[in-house]
Order: C-alpha cells, then structure tokens, then sequence
C-alpha cells in the first residue's frame, strides 16, 4: 500500500494573522502535484506548516500520513515519518559542516527511533553514498566540507536542497519554488535531478512560478491556491494554461478568494 | 555524582556536572566569614609575609573600603561580602606527587581529569584548592632551562627580587575596587618565570577549585615571559553547585618582553552561584605576541575585559572571547587594547550565545594614544541568541587621539537562531542536536584555535550546557 498525505480543512495562522482558509489536498507516494498561485496565495505557508514551523500556528483542521495525525509534531518528528521540504531560502548554518550536519539528518530518518548522543551511520558507508549522490548532482565533493550553505550561490544551495532529499528518502517532497532565481543550466540540473529521485516511492508537491521544472516532472495533478483556498485542481494542461494566460480568468471565476488574496498582498506590502 | 551533593538538584542545576564538593571538616585552617584588618593580618601572618605585603595588604584593604562598587555592568545588588570566607585552607602545604594529595581532594581532581591530562599534554600543573596551592609539578627539563612555575605565595618568598620588581606594577590595588579586594586578601595562583629564548612546547596549566559554601577565592597570577621566550598557560575553573553565593575575584599580571609570545587560555566553568570579577591585564613590549583566549562558559555573574597594552612598536595583541550564558547567567565580558606606541596591532573576536533567558554583553575599548601613529585594531563581536527570554549587548568603546590609525569594528546583528533550529530540526534533528551543532558551529573558528585536547574540552561542555535543557 502507499503512503497517504492527507491535508484536511487546513488553517494555519502567522502572527495571528490567518493565512489559510480551509486547505484540503490528499497526496499518495509515487504521485506529482503542482501547487500554483499568485504571490500572497499562501502557497509557502502551506509548505512550513507541513513541514512543521513552529511560527505557523494550525487554528484548525489537520495533517495525517497514513491515518496518523502529524499536526501536533515538531519538524523533526514529521521528517522522521517521511516529511521533507526543500526551502525557497535555505538557512545558512556557519560552522557546521555539510557532511556533519546531513550524517546527524541520514542517521535520524533512517533510524527514527535515535537519541540524541547515539551513535551515527558508519562513516565509511556514509561517505561512500554522499560521493554518489553528489556525483550524480554533478556537486563538487569539495561541496562536503563546506559550512553548510555559507557563502554558496543561489543555484549551490538549491543543488545542496536536492542532495538532502536525495540522501533522506523522503516518502513526501514539498519543493518550495526549488526553480526560482536559478539560471537556466541550474533549473534544468535541478529539474533533472528531481526527475531521477521521484519515482514510486515518494509523494511530490511542487510549489513553482515556472514551467521548466514541471516540463522534466509532468505532474498528474495541478492545484490552483487563491486567498488561502485551493480554488481549482486540474491536470498538467491546467498548469500549462495558467503559465500561457495568468490568473486573470482563475479570479474572475473566484471573486472571494481573489478579494481576499489582494487583501493579503496588500498587507505584505505593507 | 558526589554523594555529597544534594544542593545540586535543590537549586534546579542538575545539568552542571562539576557541582560535587568535599567536607571541609578537616581544613587546616578556616578564617571567620567578613572582611576586616584583623582577617588582612591573619591572612599574612598565616603565610609568614615579610612586613612590606602586610602594609601592601592592609593599604589595599583601605582602597577597597573606600570605593564605590560599580555602578556599571552586572546586578551584584545581592553579593555580600560580610557572608563570606576570605581564606580557608584545606590541607598543610603544595605536595609534588599526587598520592601525597589528601584522598577526597585528589579524588575531586581525577574527576576533573587533572593528573589524566598532565601526564597526556602538559609541561606543568598548579592546582588551587579554595586558597591554597594543593599540588605542583614541572617537567625537569624546564626546571633545568631556568623556568620557574610555582604558586604566588612561594615566589614571594624564594624568588622576591623579580617578584617585587613586577608584583602588583601591572595593576595597581588603586585600579578599581576588585583589584584592590584581591590585594588585600589574595592568596595562591600562578608563577611564570620563562627566561630568555625558552620555548615551553606544552601548555601549562592551572585549575582552580573552590571547594567551600560561601568561599572567596582570590588567586593572584604574575606571568614574565623575557625576550624572545614562549609559552602557552591555561586555566580551568570548577565550583560545588550552592544555594548560597560564593566570589571569585582573581589578578592577572603579565609581562611579554621583546619578542616574546604567550597565550592565556581560560575555560571558565564556575558553579551558576559564583561571582566572577576579575581583573587580567598583559604588557607586550617590541614585536611581542600576547594573546587572551578567554572562554566563559558558568558562573552566576562574570564582569572580565582582559586587556593588553601595546609598549612598544611591533607589538601586537589578541583576544579571542567566547561566552555563553545560560539560564540565571550573566556573561559580561569583552576585551581592551590599549595602543601606547606606533606600529602596534591588534584584534579581538568575540562570539557570545545566550539562552533560557541569559544575558550575555561584549564590553570592550580599543585605546590609541597620542602619538601611537600607523596602528591597526579590527574588532569583531557576534552573538547568537537562542530564544526570545534571553539577551546580547554590545558596548565597545573606542577612543583615539591619533590620526594616521585604521581601526574597524564590525558587529553582527544579534538574532534569534529560530531559522536555523527549523531547518535543521526539518532534517529529523532534535531541537537539543540542532542546538548544540548551531552553537559548537558558531564558535568553531575560535574553537579551532585551541589546541586539540582544549578543543575537545569546550566543545563537550558547550555540548552538557546545550543538553536536556531545552524544549
């Protein structure tokens, strides 16, 4: 049986502040799924509340992977049950060498029941896996000793995110604009190496303005956010639609929703 | 642990692994708790001082009663110095082998791992117990080159020609109101004599223990590095977890001649029940190399600016400061430099991390002297803040009555390391792992600098503060 992700009702707050508005979107391992939207839709937020962020606060509804409610977890319980999201920022850790930091990540998820203090995948095996996912990255191995993503380019870091993945396996992937402010030979290495890693075992929610990215990774589902709502779901050719012709039509068809995402605009302009 | 020690989880301090202590029945002597001339006398009497220290010690005794407490840096609102014990004694006098060491006391420093690291790493150990110097060894070698490495007391009275010619020279009693606290009542630290062109390959190390409820512990360092000589000194500190405050208010003196280098490296690991005030200060003179790495890890209470002055061109300064404070913790500590003469450089690193609502502040000056043209100060602080309960300010101070300098400072913006915990913890790491890997991350490039057994000894305890005690 596969896994299910299943979001019911979802509302999730910032500061108070509430984003969205009633979320629902089941997810099976093996399956890709667009997330697409105009800015202040709630697409990213939808994204730190799966994977756990303590300043996005769930008022109602609720998370399940295979029946089991995630909702009240901390990140590292739900990455530990198959949770991953790569950032649209990822987080620069001074110090901390990427090697160091994605053996404590391997050791966890593979061994969800790990204290901390105990012991850490073996080195060799460790080290001989990591040269392989960088390899076929096209990563610099060089890349393992760095402080993780401490002086990397915008398209380092992105890479950087798809080697986790490629090193936790996870049965459920949010990619949080991975394509965006990439040049064209990073988004199609991107593209590719996300291409090479879904498959059968792994659940995909693709958050993305461009098409290059779904154009290697054809989503069988594409969910339209407006106003902290999934307004529309359609297949690949609605993303295509909405890449070629824009919201326009999207918020004529939505008139609540589209008020309430100028409202949100608005304020994050503010 | 110890099972002598029930305060331990009394006070709520169960993380602090050093929290034990030993009866105090069978000390040799124990003065009455408080401060007064008759305390000074009995002190100097005690150690058999020729006339000179006793006066010195009396006249300090006057400075300190007639200054204010300062009005600056940390809440000492509740450090009463009727309350406490101003020298305690715990055994006859300094043995050279450690199965000489009284039973418990020895046992207290296998725990600390003290006679494990002298016979790894080390060319020498004082370890101070309360106010006395219980054990002391240097290898022969050095002895036979001419260093000297003894406890203050006993270079008062075999080697007092180079000892009066630079005890309390560096900083006078009249310096500030713990400088002159620590001349009245000091007792025990650390010697160094490094003749000529003597490169001491080894570090040597002092560690410091209060073992007593309500102890004062006021060791007094005096340090000659001569011309061309090298050396590396490190000092550990531990105290029993109790509910009642304890002081500690030390001196450092130190002189780096001409060419010279030397290193003072402090891990600083006081019970949360201690008041740290110290005083350190170094002179480097001509193309000498003096460096402060100063790691302050506990203590209730620390307000210490190791500072350097730079005598002569060529000589450079650098200080290395590290600070974490926890929970019930105020770090205040920084660093000075003091630009006397032209060609002088110097640079300070600071990394501060506070959390479970401690405070931690970098105060530091950078001083440039009329006439001390073409120097160099870089001043670098940054300070992580692991949770919105605790604290970091910055104070640095720059004051320069010379054109013709360069001078940076930098200092990162303070801020809460919520991101970096969420991202790490997105990857299955616990909130206490991805704690101690942002922390041991942040100070890794000071880390680095220590010398490997030291390297791993901060990173372990920085792992025990971060352990068990968040979320």
């Amino acid at each position: 049986m596969s896994s299910l992700l299943k979001i019911t009702d979802l509302h999730v707050s910032v500061a108070d502040t509430p984003i969205l508005k009633g979320v629902n979107m089941e997810i099976r391992q093996g399956e890709i799924h667009a997330l697409m939207g105009p800015n202040g839709s709630g697409k990213s937020t939808l994204a730190y509340a799966l994977a756990g962020h303590p300043n996005y606060a769930i008022t109602a509804g609720s998370i399940e992977i295979d029946g089991v409610n995630i909702t009240e977890l901390a990140a590292n319980e739900r990455a530990r049950l198959g949770m991953f999201l790569a950032f649209q920022y990822p987080v620069v850790i001074p110090g901390v060498k990427v090697a160091d930091f994605i053996r404590h990540a391997v050791s966890n998820i593979r061994n969800p029941d790990r204290k901390e203090g105990e012991g850490l995948i073996g080195m060799r095996e460790f080290r001989k896996e990591i040269k392989a996912r960088m390899e076929e990255l096209g990563m610099d191995i060089e890349f393992a000793r760095r402080y993780l993503n401490d002086g990397f380019s915008g398209g380092e870091k992105k890479r950087m995110e798809i080697l986790q993945m490629a090193m936790l396996h996870p049965k459920f992937a949010i990619l949080d604009e991975t394509d965006s402010g990439l040049d064209s030979d990073a988004v199609r290495v991107v593209s590719e190496g996300l291409a090479k890693l879904s498959g059968p075992d792994m659940g995909v929610l693709i958050i993305t303005h461009h098409e290059r990215l779904l154009e290697f990774n054809p989503p069988q589902f594409t969910h339209v956010m407006l106003g902290g709502r999934i307004v529309e779901t359609g297949d690949a050719a609605l993303a295509h639609d909405l890449h070629a012709n824009g919201y326009a039509t999207v918020r004529e068809r939505h008139p609540d929703a589209a008020a309430d995402n100028a409202k949100a605009e608005e304020t994050a302009a503010v | 642990m110890s099972t002598d020690a029930p305060e331990t989880d009394e006070v709520g301090l169960g993380d602090y692994q050093f929290g034990f202590h030993d009866s105090t029945d069978d000390y040799e002597f124990k003065s009455r708790k408080g401060l007064d001339r008759e305390i000074v006398g009995q002190i100097s009497e005690m150690k058999k001082e020729p006339a000179w220290m006793r006066d010195f010690r009396l006249k300090s005794l006057e400075t300190f009663e007639s200054r204010p407490m300062p009005s600056w840096g940390g809440d000492m609102s509740e450090l009463d110095f009727n309350d406490i014990y101003y020298y305690m004694k715990a055994t006859k006098g300094q043995e050279r082998s450690w199965d000489d060491v009284p039973e418990d006391i020895r046992k207290t420093y296998d725990r600390l791992g003290i006679p494990e690291a002298e016979k790894k790493f080390l060319s020498g150990v004082k370890a101070q117990y309360d106010s006395e110097v219980v054990y002391g060894s240097l290898k022969e070698d050095l002895a036979k080159e001419g260093v000297l490495f003894t406890d203050t007391d006993s270079a008062l009275r075999e080697h007092p020609e180079i000892f009066r010619e630079y005890f309390s020279t560096i900083i006078p009693p009249e310096d500030n109101k713990f400088a002159a606290l620590n001349s009245a009542v000091w007792s025990g630290g650390s010697f160094i004599y490094v003749p000529p062109g003597v490169h001491i390959e080894f570090p040597l190390q002092a560690y410091f223990r209060i073992n007593s409820e309500n102890m004062g512990q006021f060791e007094r360092t005096l340090i000659i590095v001569d011309e061309g000589a090298s050396a590396h000194y490190v000092e550990g500190c531990t105290a029993p977890t109790y509910s009642s405050d304890s002081l500690h208010s030390a001196v450092v003196e130190i002189v780096v001649k001409r060419g010279g280098r030397f290193r003072y490296t402090t891990i600083q690991n006081w019970s949360n029940n201690v008041y740290n005030l110290v005083t350190k200060r170094a002179m480097a003179y001509g193309d000498a190399l003096m460096e402060w790495v100063d790691g302050n890890l506990g203590s209730r209470l620390t307000m210490k600016y190791p500072a350097i002055y730079l005598m002569e061109p060529g000589a450079r300064g650098e200080t290395l400061s590290i600070a974490f404070a926890g929970e019930h913790q105020h770090q205040d500590a920084g660093a000075k430099m003091v630009h006397c003469a032209p060609n002088t450089s110097s640079r300070i690193i600071s990394k501060s991390i506070s959390k479970d609502g401690g405070r931690s502040s970098y105060r530091g000056l950078v001083k440039v002297e009329d006439g001390a043209h073409h120097c160099k100060s870089n001043v670098v602080c940054d300070a992580l803040i692991l949770d919105s309960d605790s604290k970091s300010d910055t104070y640095p101070y720059i004051e320069v009555e010379e054109q013709d300098v360069a001078i940076e400072h930098e200092a990162s913006v303070s801020k809460i390391a919520e991101e970096q915990l969420f991202y790490l913890m997105s990857r299955g790491l616990s909130e206490a792992e991805a704690s101690a890997m942002i922390v041991t991350g942040f100070i890794e490039p000071l880390v680095k600098e220590l010398p490997m057994e030291y390297a791993v000894e901060m990173n372990r305890l920085i792992e025990l503060q971060m352990e068990g005690s968040v979320g």
